[in-house]
């Protein structure tokens, strides 16, 4: 298949970036990211600069690759990441157009790359349970409903690829925020310090300059992994909770 | 050279046990004095820094990722082994320690895999705590399913994203301490150089890659958990950016590679499709606990199936072999990788395979389905069920144990692995060997450390399905706290590593050289190409089957691809700025001379064992043939341009008796 790839080329922060289009021949097999390869390797041979683009496992797993695909994060399918859409949902001739994840908290580092590193901040700010290693009781001694073990899971199940940010108008980043509240939340373990947790968390949130939400649900919608808006609902009990609750956040 | 395993004296059992109270303790006014140096955050160095920081050690963390959480670690997808004996059928720690060493064909240490053993039980309890959400039962404890290889069932799991689960478990802790100061992290900084002075590990060179700087870094050791090397074949189930740089640059620092031609090719596998395919995704494990594989038995019906002209549900029951279950009744679908592997070889060869390649065999699940079926319908008390009813209530339970790899498959392949038996094929998917380590996991250089897969310790010849996330895990939470302590101990009252010191200041000056030299080349072919031809080269004469006369001319073809990648490859761009082709460039140098070690290595062990498989060494019936009487060591190779020097590390087995590894 003959494509034209529109991509947005941006050297760095600081420098002008603009759309240039390369045509490239594709294999309807290939996965969006071997067509990227393919792309590059012409560049390449022609002794031009490749398209910078970030990727690793390539199996949907990682939360590396991050493109928006004619106007969707991960392209048009739903539940896919970037490495596992492959080319056979486009059609012979098509322009597609490629830009990078778009918000305040993620600056661009080169065209299609970003900095996400804001995630990792607001995970630091609490997500987490606190236990030294060699602390634990035994595994079994705690019992979990089987439907709470699933739902806390499918929380987690977040990959933290941003693509609920980059979705969202607001640039709002509740939907990763919340899916790890709620993974840790619904577990009886992560229960203890949950007040201190969310206060935590969201105020990171705030400060990294995510937006706040407005019940839109694009994250949702374009969430490769499917992560559902009752994880915002989720967080929003948990905070109203932890405001009443005394405790300050640390 | 000597090599010293220093396994602590006394009986197996009680070896850890007597360890852990006599290794020598650092009081913990000291610890903040200390600095560690941890390279890599999957699960053996997450866990490690994590665990470190809690000590009160000054821990620097060092990923090339935008996030800690991106390590491969989070692709394992099955689960992890751990001797709980929750399911009462058996299971003990000594019988994890026995399946891994006899897993692993009779090639690692018997101490070192006692300890994981022994270790694997706390880690479960360990993830729990940290809120990693495993499978559970209805009654709310955890549930476990089983792996190749062993007859209980031992491996936890969450859902078909086990390693995932861990890994951000595992970042939380590391989380915590980052926030805590006892962790300083350094996301996007690649390891390039190691720096000893006085003859001990003191730091390294890293390339920040966001802006291209090199920058320098001391401490009082340096821990490596840099994962595995099986991107050296360029195909493999492994992240595009999993490398042996790390590794490599200290070997070339005058550590050893141990056993580098023990790699697993993995017989689940989505099968390669086409020239433009830039890595190849795996099948997990555990779908062999539900599913069959088979060839058609007429060479007629696999040439149709190749040609598009039959499927593989229209074959009838009698013309399907279902080789494994045929050639080994005790294990069937599960026998371990390195035997189901070599065995849909055979068949493909034979020219049994199914895809247009000829290279897949089937993994059918239409038994699970109906069996699964069959007791839904009793727990709902569906006596008349219709046969469609029951499919459907089978396809249920096998999408909520193994949902998220049918719908990856299908994504791939376009093709419904719910309606069709999944095609798969044998491919590169962990490395055994790895740095030299003794027990307390240090290298034979002073200071240095070696953790989870970039270490050769526990896995053999063949690595146990559901076992690295477990030693990842075991090495970084439970062992390498203890043991960092046996070298720090004499390190109190050093300073902090001045990195104005003259070796540093060669250091950096070495690995810009070569940054320089990669940029000036300005060749004519691209850095992908010559990746794609060494891992060809690699997986021709160094994969599946070897033989002398092979290795021999791939070894001199990789001296020569290496000679051209110096005079023709090119890199674009500059060293300054983010540049991910001069990344690459950098990893492949490193690929190029492991890849020649590699098939020394093989040539060296004329012997079959576990994953390395000499056609010049095979019983009558095409089995490995093992010799114990000239390779029970542990082959640990010295690099040199020229001729890299072996040394032997003999193995001693006082608790196991070597046998033949039968799983028939």
């Amino acid at each position: 298949m003959k494509l034209n790839i529109k991509v947005w080329r941006q050297k760095n922060k600081s420098t002008q970036g603009k759309f240039e289009t390369y045509p490239v021949v594709a294999s309807e097999h290939m996965s969006f990211l071997e067509m990227m390869d393919v792309l590059n390797e012409g560049l390449i041979t022609k002794k031009q600069e490749p398209v910078a683009f970030e990727h690793d496992c390539r199996e949907g797993i990682c939360g590396t690759c991050n493109m928006v695909i004619n106007g969707q994060p991960h392209g048009p399918m739903p539940g896919t990441t970037t490495c596992q859409l492959h080319m056979r949902h486009f059609h012979d001739g098509e322009t597609i157009i490629v830009e990078p994840f778009r918000a305040e908290a993620f600056p661009l580092i080169k065209d299609l790359v970003v900095d996400r590193s804001a995630f990792d901040r607001v995970i630091q700010s609490g997500g987490f349970i606190s236990v030294n290693t060699g602390q634990a009781p035994d595994g079994n001694s705690l019992p979990i409903e089987k439907g709470l073990a699933s739902r806390s899971f499918e929380a987690a199940a977040c990959i933290g690829c941003g693509a609920c940010v980059a979705a969202c108008p607001n640039g709002s980043a509740m939907l990763f925020t919340g899916a790890k509240i709620a993974h840790l939340g619904l577990l009886p373990q992560g229960k203890v310090e949950e007040n201190r947790r969310t206060q935590a968390m969201v105020a990171q949130m705030d400060k990294e300059g995510f937006g706040m939400c407005s019940n839109i649900g694009a994250c949702e919608a374009e969430c490769p992994k499917e992560i559902s808006l009752e994880n915002i609902a989720y967080m929003n009990r948990a905070y109203i909770k932890a405001t009443f609750s005394g405790e300050e956040a640390s | 050279m000597q090599l010293k395993s220093n396994i602590p004296s006394g009986d197996l059992a009680d070896k850890w046990t007597d360890y852990k109270s006599s290794v020598p303790l650092v009081a913990p006014n000291n610890k903040r004095k200390l600095e560690i140096i941890v390279v890599g955050s999957g699960l053996a160095g997450a866990s490690a820094a994590a665990s470190l920081g809690e000590l009160g050690y000054s821990v620097k963390c060092f990923t090339y990722h935008d996030s800690p959480r991106r390590a491969h670690s989070i692709a394992a997808q099955g689960g992890i082994n751990a001797a709980k004996n929750y399911q009462n059928d058996g299971d003990s720690i000594h019988r994890l320690f026995y399946d891994t060493i006899k897993g692993g064909d009779y090639r690692s240490r018997e101490a070192n895999v006692y300890r994981l053993a022994e270790c694997s039980v706390d880690i479960i309890d360990q993830c729990v705590a940290q809120g990693v959400p495993f499978a559970r039962e209805y009654g709310g404890l955890l549930e476990n399913r089983s792996f190749g290889g062993v007859q209980v069932s031992r491996t936890f799991y969450a859902r078909g994203q086990t390693g995932q689960q861990l890994l951000i478990g595992a970042y939380q802790s590391l989380s915590r301490q980052i926030s805590l100061g006892t962790v300083e992290m350094y996301n996007r900084h690649e390891m390039l150089d190691l720096v000893k002075i006085d003859g001990k590990a003191r730091g390294i060179i890293v390339r920040n890659l966001k802006t291209g700087e090199l920058e320098r870094h001391g401490g009082h050791c340096v821990i490596l958990a840099t994962g595995g090397y099986g991107n050296v074949f360029y195909l493999s189930t492994n992240a595009m950016m999993c490398n042996v740089t790390a590794a490599w640059k200290s070997v070339k620092r005058g550590a050893l590679m141990a056993n580098p031609c023990f790699t697993q090719i993995h017989p689940t596998c989505i099968p390669v499709s086409g020239d433009y395919q830039s890595k190849l995704t795996l099948m997990s494990e555990s779908l062999r606990n539900d599913g069959r594989v088979w060839v058609p038995k007429k060479k007629e019906d696999a040439e149709a199936i190749k040609h598009g002209n039959l499927k593989g549900i229209e074959i009838k029951e009698e013309d399907r072999d279902y080789y494994l279950e045929r050639r080994y009744p005790a294990f069937g679908n599960l026998v371990p990788r390195d035997v189901a592997s070599r065995a849909a070889k055979i068949e493909c060869d034979a020219g049994h395979g199914v895809s247009p390649t000829g290279l897949a065999v089937f993994l059918d699940f239409s038994d699970a389905f109906e069996r699964y079926g069959k007791t839904e319908a009793s727990i709902h008390a569906m006596s008349n069920a219709t046969k469609e009813q029951i499919k459907e209530m089978g396809v249920k339970v096998i999408a909520a144990k193994y949902g998220n790899l049918f719908e990856m498959y299908e994504k791939i392949t376009g093709e419904d692995p719910y309606k069709h038996p999944m095609k798969i094929y044998p491919a590169v998917h962990y490395t055994m060997g790895g740095l030299w380590v003794d027990y307390n996991l240090e290298t034979n250089v002073s200071g240095l450390f070696a953790l989870g897969e970039a270490n050769f310790s526990d896995h053999g010849a063949n690595r146990l399905g559901a076992s690295a996330l477990m030693q990842g895990l075991a090495d970084g939470y439970f062992v390498i706290p203890y043991t960092v302590g046996s070298f720090l101990a004499n390190e109190i009252s050093t300073p902090k590593t001045d990195t104005n010191k003259p070796e540093f200041a060669e250091a950096e000056k070495n690995i810009k050289g070569k940054i320089d030299h990669l940029l000036g080349v300005k060749g004519n072919q691209s850095v992908e190409s010559f990746h794609r031809r060494l891992g060809k080269l690699v997986w021709d004469y160094c994969g599946m089957a070897r033989n002398a006369e092979g290795l021999q001319y791939g070894r001199a073809e990789i001296r020569k691809l290496r000679k051209e990648f110096y005079a023709d490859v090119f890199v674009p761009g500059t060293s300054d700025e983010y540049n991910t082709e001069l990344e690459k460039a950098l990893r492949v140098a490193d690929f190029l001379e492991l890849g020649e070690v590699m098939m020394l290595d093989a040539l060296n062990r004329n012997e079959s064992c576990g994953g390395h498989f000499r056609e010049e060494s095979a019983t009558p019936e095409g089995e490995a043939l093992r010799k114990d009487d000239e390779y029970a060591y542990v082959a640990a190779w010295e690099w040199d341009e020229n001729e890299p020097i072996l040394h032997k590390e003999q193995l001693v087995f006082e608790n196991v008796k070597l046998i033949t590894r039968s799983y028939k």
